[in-house]
């Protein structure tokens, strides 16, 4: 492993943030979108494609069997970051959204039936919603919705009322994309486990925030994708138990997921090659094992501690801010500002806020039932990553306040 | 004025402007000088869904000429929605299905009429033309 690097030091890493835009220095505050890709990530990229490119598992020639060892290190590398027991329990998807069907569709193949549940919270990203209302309508089971508090917190006990022998499955979002909430991860495993039932973390937003470690979480599922934690886009991954993956049903066939095929009865391929059908993300899964690198060279700790010093600074600054009100406000929550003006319209503030070269997310963020739930139609959203600084939420804010003043 | 006279004295005006916050401080001030739908046409029926902002937008047919009347809830998009109106009001239904609104490529806008903003404008304009082509049958 290389020697660990100062937080601060990180910028120079990321091509993009040198951009400007609108003849402004960009400042990226659209992170719970997409990271930005440090150097190395491109670079590996670039060099597979010159180098290595060739289709990978049934090669008997060189460039196949270069191509599969890096690729094939890459999910090591997954494992090791997330601390999965066996390599075989980490699965290469398309991306978190890629996952969740995956297992939906699993479930309601032989594991959800007429009567079963499935439960999810308020919170929920449309694809942890959406997978489950299809799941459900095939099978005849009912989506059961865990409420939150006005400050967007899961209401623990409401959630544990809902858990019974009817529940198959807990499919939950690590940290939510438009509150910054972080769930209690650990204590939603617990109760539902007292219960036997199995749990699905959504991870997309928290990969990029914090060590997840699957055995300590005791899940029987995670899902992320590869371009929130600084990786390439179209690449992502499923950890799940070997026990529950070995009996889920595949989700797609073709090439690479089978051992033996004849008109009269197909064998699946093992663990983890039973749900990749077809030639992989190849270039992906290599870009993402350099992503694993890069993150491999910066303390968790100060990562956390960074970001939410920069939460805490912002919070503090933009609530100075007349009209101001911050949707999300529990008391854990990782480096996610959204913000709404009595006055003004998040789609007018990010629009004069791209004139200043300042990149946030407008919009209901993919969380209308939250939406809902707030009786708002939207909001401004201002999301951060370790390489973001203190000086530039000073001209985050400044230019805040000079398009409130265009706007009002 | 045609379609086309409107278009260019658009355009025209927006040549005086030096810089990006003039032209937007112009945008957000047609924006609030246009005419508020009332609350009663704000209907399901009317309604043109973006990701961002919400537009409605409903039409009239006088012997085909067509006259719109539109809002948003996003004050940008309504500052668009204006000039959009200007342009289109009181002009025959066959002109307006034969413009394709470069002028707005021209005055430095054209991102606000890309399928990516999901502001409701792409389709705005999209129902602006389907009433111009149900109104000259």
């Amino acid at each position: 492993m290389l020697a660990t690097k100062n937080i601060l030091d990180t910028r120079k890493d990321f091509p993009t943030l040198k951009r400007l835009i609108n003849g402004k220095p960009l400042v990226y505050f659209d992170n719970g979108a997409t990271a930005q890709k440090p150097q190395l990530v491109i670079d590996r990229i670039n060099d597979y494609y010159q180098n290595e490119n060739s289709n990978i598992h049934r090669g008997v020639h060189t460039l196949s069997q270069d191509a599969t060892s890096a690729y094939e290190e890459a999910r090591r590398k997954i494992q090791v970051l997330i601390n999965a027991p066996l390599e075989e329990e980490v699965i290469f998807t398309k991306g978190t959204t890629d996952g969740i069907n995956l297992i939906a569709n699993g479930f309601s193949r032989g594991f959800l039936n007429s009567g079963d549940e499935v439960v999810i919270s308020e919170m929920e990203h449309h694809s942890n919603i959406v997978p489950w209302q299809i799941a459900c309508e095939y099978t005849g089971a009912t989506l059961k919705i865990a409420p939150m508090n006005d400050e967007g917190e899961l209401i623990f006990e409401a959630f544990e009322a809902l858990l019974s022998a009817k529940t198959k499955l807990v499919a939950i979002t690590h940290v939510s994309n438009t509150l910054g909430t972080i769930n209690p991860a650990k204590d939603i495993v617990r109760v539902a486990h007292d219960k036997g039932i199995p749990v699905l973390f959504d991870g997309a937003q928290s990969v990029q925030h914090m060590a997840v470690d699957v055995q300590d979480l005791d899940c029987e599922f995670y899902v992320f994708g590869g371009h929130k934690m600084f990786g390439p886009t179209g690449i992502g991954v499923l950890y799940g138990k070997k026990e529950w993956l070995d009996k889920l049903p595949p989700y797609q066939g073709g090439g690479d997921m089978i051992k033996t095929v004849s008109f009269e009865k197909t064998i699946y391929n093992d663990l983890p090659h039973k749900f990749e059908a077809g030639t992989p993300n190849i270039a992906g899964g290599i870009g993402l094992g350099a992503a694993v690198d890069y993150l491999n060279t910066i303390d968790w700790n100060e990562v956390y501690a960074h970001e939410q010093g920069l939460l805490k600074y912002a919070t503090e600054q933009i609530l100075q801010i007349e009209g101001i009100k911050i949707i999300g406000t529990a008391k854990n929550k990782a480096g996610v500002l959204s913000f709404v003006h009595d006055k003004a319209h998040h789609y007018d503030i990010g629009t004069l806020l791209d004139q200043l070269g300042i990149a946030i997310r407008t919009g209901h963020h993919c969380t209308e039932p939250l939406m809902h739930r707030c009786k708002i139609t939207g909001t401004a959203r201002a999301s951060f990553a370790f390489y973001n600084t203190k000086e530039e939420i000073d001209v985050f804010i400044a230019a805040l306040k000079r398009a409130l003043k265009m706007l009002l | 004025m045609s379609i086309q006279e409107v278009s260019e004295e658009l355009v025209e005006d927006f040549e005086l402007f030096e810089d990006w916050s003039d032209k937007y401080e112009y945008i957000i001030s047609l924006g609030k000088d246009l005419r508020s739908m009332n609350v009663s046409e704000k209907t399901e029926d009317n309604i043109v869904k973006g990701c961002q902002s919400q537009v409605w937008l409903t039409a009239r047919n006088e012997d085909g000429i067509v006259f719109y009347e539109a809002d948003s809830d996003a004050i940008i998009t309504k500052g668009i929605i204006a000039l959009l109106v200007k342009v289109f009001n009181g002009q025959s239904a066959k002109d307006i299905l034969n413009n394709d609104l470069t002028f707005i490529d021209q005055i430095g806008l054209k991102e606000h009429l890309s399928p990516n903003r999901s502001n409701g404008l792409v389709a705005m304009v999209q129902q602006m033309k389907t009433y111009a082509l149900a109104f000259s049958k």
